[in-house]
């Protein structure tokens, strides 16, 4: 019974996905088509009989609808089309480039951030009011208060331009060159899940069953580990969603600052250069990859927490 | 008028609130507002973090013509100095010979001015949203909720990129895009407060009396939901601030010669080997407001919202 309804949340919420794409993808287009010039003005006028073969041969010329229609159905078979920037390449391999490498600093980041955030925010919780709570709480709040692109500068100058002690930007897929980034990209969400679980840890730690089982006689550590931590962690995954969005949005900056080759810097540079198919690819793409991690952490939720039932009508 | 005064302070003992009368003597009861504001006073970051910033407005408000130095005066004798007394350049100058003090308070102009202009009209879309589909609740509640959680899970910070590079880089469009994308948790959280406020009795009595649906929203629902409000205009202005300074940092922020702490800062990254102090202070001055901003914010809400449920 549970297991159906869990099933059928998930079709439900699957369906419920295609508008939400459906609206980015249109957004994107017509925002990107009410831009004043287009591709092809360059600073060099081409010949009218040349610059309509050019718009010809990429249905510029069509009207504006059936251009909309046409990027859609080129869209479900997967292909964004070719880079107006980066000749010879086309959309779907820039992406095929940047995203592992992205992937997997965001990855990285955010493992570590779930591990040293919950692990802080526990600690703090366990001496709640105490001065390493307040200290804790006053660092958390301060990573979240400072920007990336005031830690990432910061940490090259210190670590690698004064210490010298790793490499101040580059990619070669070396852990030398992750370190910054990762820290960098981290930080704020650490603070952030820092700061969630203490509050949700003090909440379980004044409940009954807690009391219960520090009554029974079992040890402290048990007791956190087997009995509070897994409730405490609820609101954690909830915010997994956001903070994957957070670190995706992140990214942009610190691979521009760190100068890696990720989706990010490619969307930065189209952004700069005008290059409508690969900012809009990148913007696609990455509003799929958030609307299905966000499915993804809406699902470990339910499975987490046993108090939610999708077989009962909301 | 007093009695009513009273009520509002929930459950709070009064002691014999009848003696006063009996005296003669004007009773003030004890509005939530005003137990709120002891509550925030009690709130050490909070009262601390409210003065720096009352420091800082006026900073930057007057700090720059009180200085010797135009923000865009070359001094070709202190190219890329060092803070010094002496040259008068308290915080140096960046490549071209530009104060980095005044450049930083000018800077601060900016960067506050968006954080409360788009705070602005987040909280008017984001309020007038909530409560009508709060307060008419049904089918038109179920439409324009699904609409935000549509728009909630797009990715808002591409939107705004999409936005400046499309249209341009004019200030007014960076308040109205990062306006525009940032009302959604307004929406919500207002629509939820009014919610339960619609079935309270003095809604309710206002509608047996006739009273209109518009005119019950602005004069009986809206005043009820400042608290909420107040707390989330306070933790929406640094994000705000943030957003404006990181757009600023990519490059698509507000153009020379206007500046922000985030173009600043971008700048300052720039030559931060050779001159490490065009990076420091204004990296320093926006960490502080954005710390400060969500130390009062966070005080504010403990204050007017002991459960702490945002």
């Amino acid at each position: 019974m549970r297991q159906e309804g869990v099933m059928h949340h998930a079709v439900v919420r699957l369906l419920g996905l295609v508008p939400t794409l459906l609206v980015l993808i249109t957004i994107a287009f017509f925002l990107i088509r009410m831009a004043p010039g287009g591709p092809f003005d360059g600073e060099k006028i081409l010949p009218a009989e040349i610059r309509a073969n050019l718009d010809a041969n990429y249905h510029l010329d069509e009207p504006l609808v059936q251009q909309y229609f046409r990027y859609l159905g080129q869209i479900l078979t997967g292909d964004f089309g070719p880079s107006f920037q980066y000749k010879d390449w086309t959309v779907n391999e820039l992406i095929a480039q940047g995203f592992p490498v992205s992937a997997t600093l965001g990855g990285l980041a955010m493992l570590a951030a779930f591990i040293l955030g919950t692990l802080i925010g526990t600690v703090a919780a366990l001496r709640q009011n105490s001065a390493t709570d307040y200290s804790i709480m006053g660092v958390a709040m301060l990573g979240i208060s400072i920007p990336n692109f005031v830690i990432a500068p910061l940490l090259i100058l210190v670590l690698a331009v004064y210490a010298g002690w790793l490499p101040a930007g580059g990619w070669d897929w070396s852990w030398q060159r992750m370190v910054l980034p990762v820290i960098t990209l981290a930080l704020p969400v650490v603070a952030y899940i820092a700061r969630l679980t203490r509050g949700s840890m003090i909440e379980v730690l004044h409940s009954n069953y807690i009391r219960t089982a520090r009554a029974k006689g079992l040890p402290e550590s048990l007791v956190i580990r087997r009995h509070a931590f897994k409730p405490a962690i609820l609101p954690v995954i909830s915010y997994m969603g956001p903070a994957t969005a957070a670190l995706i949005t992140g990214s942009v900056v610190i691979e521009r600052i760190y100068s890696i080759p990720g989706l990010g810097s490619y969307f930065v540079q189209g952004a700069l250069n005008r290059d409508y198919t690969l900012v809009m690819g990148v913007v696609i793409f990455y509003g799929v990859v958030i609307v299905v991690l966000n499915f993804i952490v809406d699902l470990l939720y339910a499975w987490l927490n046993p108090r939610i039932r999708y077989d009962e009508t909301q | 008028m007093n009695m009513e005064a009273k009520t509002t302070s929930g459950g709070l003992s009064v002691e014999d609130p009848f003696a006063a009368v009996f005296a003669g003597e004007d009773i003030r009861g004890r509005s939530l507002w005003v137990d709120a504001w002891h509550r925030l006073l009690k709130n050490r970051a909070a009262v601390v973090s409210g003065i720096i910033m009352a420091v800082m407005l006026v900073l930057v408000l007057f700090g720059p013509m009180l200085l010797p130095w135009q923000a865009d005066f070359t001094d070709w004798d202190h190219t890329a100095s060092p803070p010094s007394l002496e040259t008068k350049h308290w915080f140096g100058t960046d490549a071209v010979g530009r104060d980095i003090l005044v450049r930083t308070l000018e800077g601060g102009r900016i960067s506050l001015l968006v954080g409360l202009v788009a705070t602005l009209v987040s909280l008017v879309i984001g309020v007038s949203y909530g409560a009508i589909a709060g307060y008419y609740g049904g089918m038109t509640d179920r439409v324009m909720m699904r609409i935000v959680d549509i728009i909630y899970a797009l990715p808002f910070m591409f939107f705004v990129i999409l936005l400046m590079v499309v249209f341009g880089r004019h200030i007014v469009l960076i308040f109205v895009a990062i306006g525009a994308v940032n009302w959604l948790d307004m929406a919500r959280i207002v629509r939820g407060q009014t919610l339960s406020l619609k079935n309270t009795e003095f809604v309710e009595a206002a509608r047996a009396c006739g009273v209109d649906h518009n005119t019950i929203i602005r004069h009986h629902i809206i005043p009820n939901l400042l608290g909420v409000v107040m707390v989330y205009v306070t933790l929406t202005i640094p994000q705000v601030i943030l957003v404006e300074s990181f757009l600023s940092f990519l490059g698509l922020g507000v153009q020379e010669p206007m500046s922000s702490w985030g173009a600043l800062v971008n700048d300052g990254a720039q030559d931060m080997e050779s001159a490490p102090w065009t990076l420091v202070f204004p990296a320093a001055f926006l960490t502080v407001t954005l710390y400060c901003f969500n130390y009062i914010g966070d005080g504010m809400r403990d204050a007017l919202d002991p459960k702490d449920h945002l």
